[in-house]
């Protein structure tokens, strides 16, 4: 009986290959320390309940980062503070899995304090096992979050004070305080009936993961003989005299026999259903190339200016689209950096038959104006020649070039007349396809329903297009 | 497939998807936060995951824990917020495991702005983690290129077990244009070393820690090997008009489609320039530049940057002082016009 339960679970490897040096059979921790106990009992535990295969074991930084010697399932080591994020990471692409999120006190509550607490609030269905033993072991006896007051350690040498480091912080009592962990427990390894409560803590923690009940958390007071510089007898007597006074045993929480299993569940699509998931079905619209007359006879770099709310990216993106179906090379951005302030926005359109080089517009062939201050500041960079459609309606002088193919449009007006506003850019839009050779009113008609998909703001559009359009055309004759 | 007219910050997400990537961690900062708007959109219909942590270093971390699992996982920031993800870079490089981070530069240093800059060069392409490591980089110019680069990065993360960035800035990132969008990928070669909670990978570990020094040493040497490899086979450029060029202008991402329009204007007066744009940052085209150093016609080299020249340093050590390598970069956010990029290529060429 005493070698079965001396000897090593089938929950961690029969050597210990990964172990530096000679010593293959053999932990690393120092003698009386807790984490080979806690250890065992997370072995047992996950070969008794038969899910051992299918354990991921994320060991932290501190003493325990080498608990992937021993364990006999995937492990993967995580940086300071952060195994409750890998484990997420970890959970959420094996739903079947048993993730272990195995860290100590400066890990966990100290430099992995963020971690923890969104692990918890997420409600990540994961086993937490947080071993607290008020000191930093692996780093050489530093001061832990959870190091008491007037505790000496290597940086604190004349004792924690409330004034310098304030009061330990209690984990256990702030998980639980929040809504999605089902299971808070703090128990401690100090003599055979704590450690028996504490193998019963291990044991539920694991099983409600099994039973995917979501967020366990298990705080262990733990000795750290070497770290307290005492023998493994005084560290269990100081556990239970001292450690335990600061940091009260007990169920914190426990709801996991109140909630429903998470449903967590892959519902990974196929494949081939992907593209049309995401939006990338193939283009419904099919063109008579030959019938089209465009092909412009130069390259246009459009800017498209106005106040926010009047259309003017949307008239830009229409542009666009329209191009991109014409078989032209197309670009588009929106106004950026210094030409954002002063509350107007402004885009570039470019369309091209060849490869655009930068997408910005400097001197546009067209610009469309769409109110006072876009004409003011754009008039003098377009291109002799180029064209400056701008609403009449709502800009009160002229542009002063004599160089340049002067459109007004009172769009706004024809708007309104048609009983929406808003269709201006439309009516702007339907102007370039009448004057232009770069916009042909058949692709623009065909587009305007890929972009208008309620029948109400599809009929009311194409009415301003058409308007537009035969304004323009009055234009250019 | 399908050709669609979409913003570069919306080409990444549905690129990532078709590469098979179904895990997406990120926090939201601008101007990369359009990316995490689309990966929220489109992965919970591909039955992915996306998930907003709760910081810049936890997102990285749940990358490491889902690519130490074998799927396909990505994040995406701009510059402040991928300074934070360096440490995690770091470890998914020790630990050789495969992701891909997309940095949407704003200006530095500190909290700057939030226009286009590319003065992450050197903490995205020099490591800017702790430890001899690198990042396989990507930059993409174009809309169809912060799709088709992302997919790269994936296969290549893959193909290398190394963390793959995509540099971009936000202006690629905010411009539109349209993408022909590929058919999805559909065959994965199989990662024996992945962690996946089944009996057969019980001996795999997924960590960056090696105690002693002489094991360090060739873990090491192992990833400069690879990074050699990687440089020797995966070396990504795009030239234009340098058959007869007598001046080479380098630049990447949107700089070098400004350098394009600036080239033509050039030619059209006659002086013969052409552009070299790296496309992999890290492997760079050293190479190739250490060749046009050495040809007669090449009589200098001109590096336009949106930085206070971060790159151009690769650059002087490919040229290794053969042909001069002048400089002119903008900072803050600035860009600069044809007409400038014109003049200033002139004056370094000394042709004015």
């Amino acid at each position: 009986m005493s070698v079965k339960i001396l000897g090593k679970s089938k929950g961690f490897y029969d050597t210990y290959e990964r172990r530096p040096g000679s010593n293959k059979e053999q932990t690393h921790y120092c003698p009386g320390c807790g984490h080979g106990i806690l250890h065992k009992m997370i072995a047992e535990a996950l070969v008794d309940f038969e899910v051992a295969e299918n354990m991921v074991f994320i060991s932290p930084v501190g003493c325990s980062v080498f608990a992937y010697y021993y364990f006999n399932a995937g492990n993967i080591q995580a940086a300071h503070g952060r195994a409750p994020a890998v484990a997420t990471g970890v959970k959420r692409a094996l739903p079947e899995s048993i993730v272990i999120s195995y860290q100590g006190d400066g890990d966990l509550a100290a430099i992995g304090g963020n971690e923890i607490l969104h692990a918890a609030n997420r409600g990540e269905s994961m086993t937490v096992f947080f071993v607290n033993n008020a000191i930093y072991g692996m780093t050489g006896g530093q001061m832990a979050p959870t190091t008491l007051i007037g505790q000496k350690t290597t940086t604190t040498p004349y004792g924690r004070t409330l004034q310098n480091e304030g009061y330990p912080i209690k984990m256990a009592e702030i998980i639980a305080s929040l809504e999605s962990p089902v299971y808070v427990e703090r128990v401690m390894l100090a003599d055979v009936r704590s450690k028996n409560a504490a193998r019963k803590a291990v044991r539920k923690g694991i099983r409600n993961q099994i039973e995917k009940k979501g967020f366990s958390f298990i705080e262990v007071l733990s000795t750290c003989p070497t770290g307290w510089k005492m023998t493994a007898p005084q560290s269990e007597e100081w556990i239970k005299t001292t450690l335990v006074e600061n940091f009260p045993l007990g169920v914190y929480k426990d709801i996991a026999d109140q909630v429903e299993p998470l449903d967590l569940s892959s519902n990974l699509a196929p494949t081939e259903r992907v593209p049309k998931l995401i939006g990338l079905e193939q283009d419904k619209m099919e063109f008579d190339t030959a019938a089209m007359k465009i092909a412009p006879q130069i390259d246009q770099e459009i800017k498209i200016a106005g106040f926010g709310g009047q259309g003017v990216l949307s008239l830009g993106v229409w542009l666009s689209e329209i191009g991109m179906r014409e078989d032209l090379q197309v670009s588009w951005i929106p106004s950026y950096g210094p030409e954002m302030r002063g509350g107007t926005a402004n885009c570039h359109v470019k369309l091209s038959r060849n490869n655009i080089g930068s997408p910005l517009v400097t001197h546009p062939t067209v610009l469309v104006a769409m109110n006072r201050p876009s004409l003011e500041k754009f008039e003098g960079d377009v291109v002799d020649g180029g064209a400056i459609v701008w609403d009449s309606s709502l800009i009160d002088v002229e542009p002063q070039r004599k160089d340049i193919r002067n459109i007004p449009v009172p769009a706004t007006k024809i708007a309104k007349d048609l009983g929406n506003s808003r269709v201006s850019n439309v009516v702007l839009l339907g102007v370039m396809a009448g004057f232009s050779d770069f916009l042909d009113p058949l692709v623009v008609q065909r587009v305007l329903p890929l972009i208008f998909k309620k029948k109400h703001l599809l009929e009311i559009n194409l009415i301003a297009f058409q308007k537009g359009l035969e304004l323009g055309r009055e234009l250019s004759d | 497939m399908a050709k669609q007219f979409v913003k570069g910050n919306e080409a990444i997400v549905k690129g990532a998807i078709l590469a098979g990537c179904r895990a997406y961690y990120g926090y939201p900062i601008t101007p990369a936060s359009e990316i995490a708007h689309a990966a929220a959109q489109f992965m919970p219909l591909v039955g992915g995951t996306f998930l907003q942590a709760e910081s810049e270093i936890a997102a990285i971390n749940m990358v490491y824990g889902a690519a130490g699992t074998g799927i396909r996982a990505m994040t995406a920031s701009s510059s402040p917020g991928f300074s934070l993800k360096q440490e995690g870079l770091s470890y998914l490089a020790g630990a050789e495991l495969p992701c891909v981070v997309v940095d949407i530069t704003r200006g530095g240093p500190g909290l700057g702005n939030i226009a286009p800059e590319q003065a992450d060069y050197h903490q995205v392409v020099k490591g800017g983690g702790h430890g001899n490591y690198k990042n396989i980089v990507l930059a993409p110019n174009s809309a169809q290129e912060m799709c088709d680069l992302t997919m790269l990065a994936f296969d290549l993360a893959d193909k290398y077990r190394n963390p793959a960035v995509v540099l971009a800035d936000g202006f690629i990132g905010q411009m539109m244009e349209p993408v022909d969008f590929p058919e999805p990928v559909t065959e994965f070669a199989e990662k024996t070393w992945a962690v996946r909670g089944v009996d057969r990978d019980r001996m795999n570990l997924v960590s960056s820690i090696e105690l002693d020094p002489d094991d360090l040493e060739r873990h090491n040497q192992k990833l400069q090997q690879k990074y050699e490899i990687i440089t020797n086979n995966d070396t990504r450029y795009e030239e234009y008009k340098l058959d007869d060029a007598e001046f080479v202008v380098v630049g990447y991402g949107i700089v070098s489609r400004l350098v394009h329009t600036a080239v033509n204007q050039l030619r059209d007066e006659g002086v013969k320039v052409g552009m070299l744009r790296p496309i992999t940052l890290m492997p760079y085209p050293t190479k190739r530049l250490s060749e046009l150093a050495a040809l007669d016609r090449v009589k200098a080299f001109s590096v336009i940057e949106l930085s206070n020249g971060q790159m151009v340093d690769d650059v002087r050590l490919a040229v290794n002082g053969a042909k001069p390598v002048e400089f002119y970069g903008r900072m803050g956010g600035n860009v600069p016009s044809i007409k400038e990029l014109v003049h200033e290529i002139k004056r370094m060429m000394r042709v004015l």
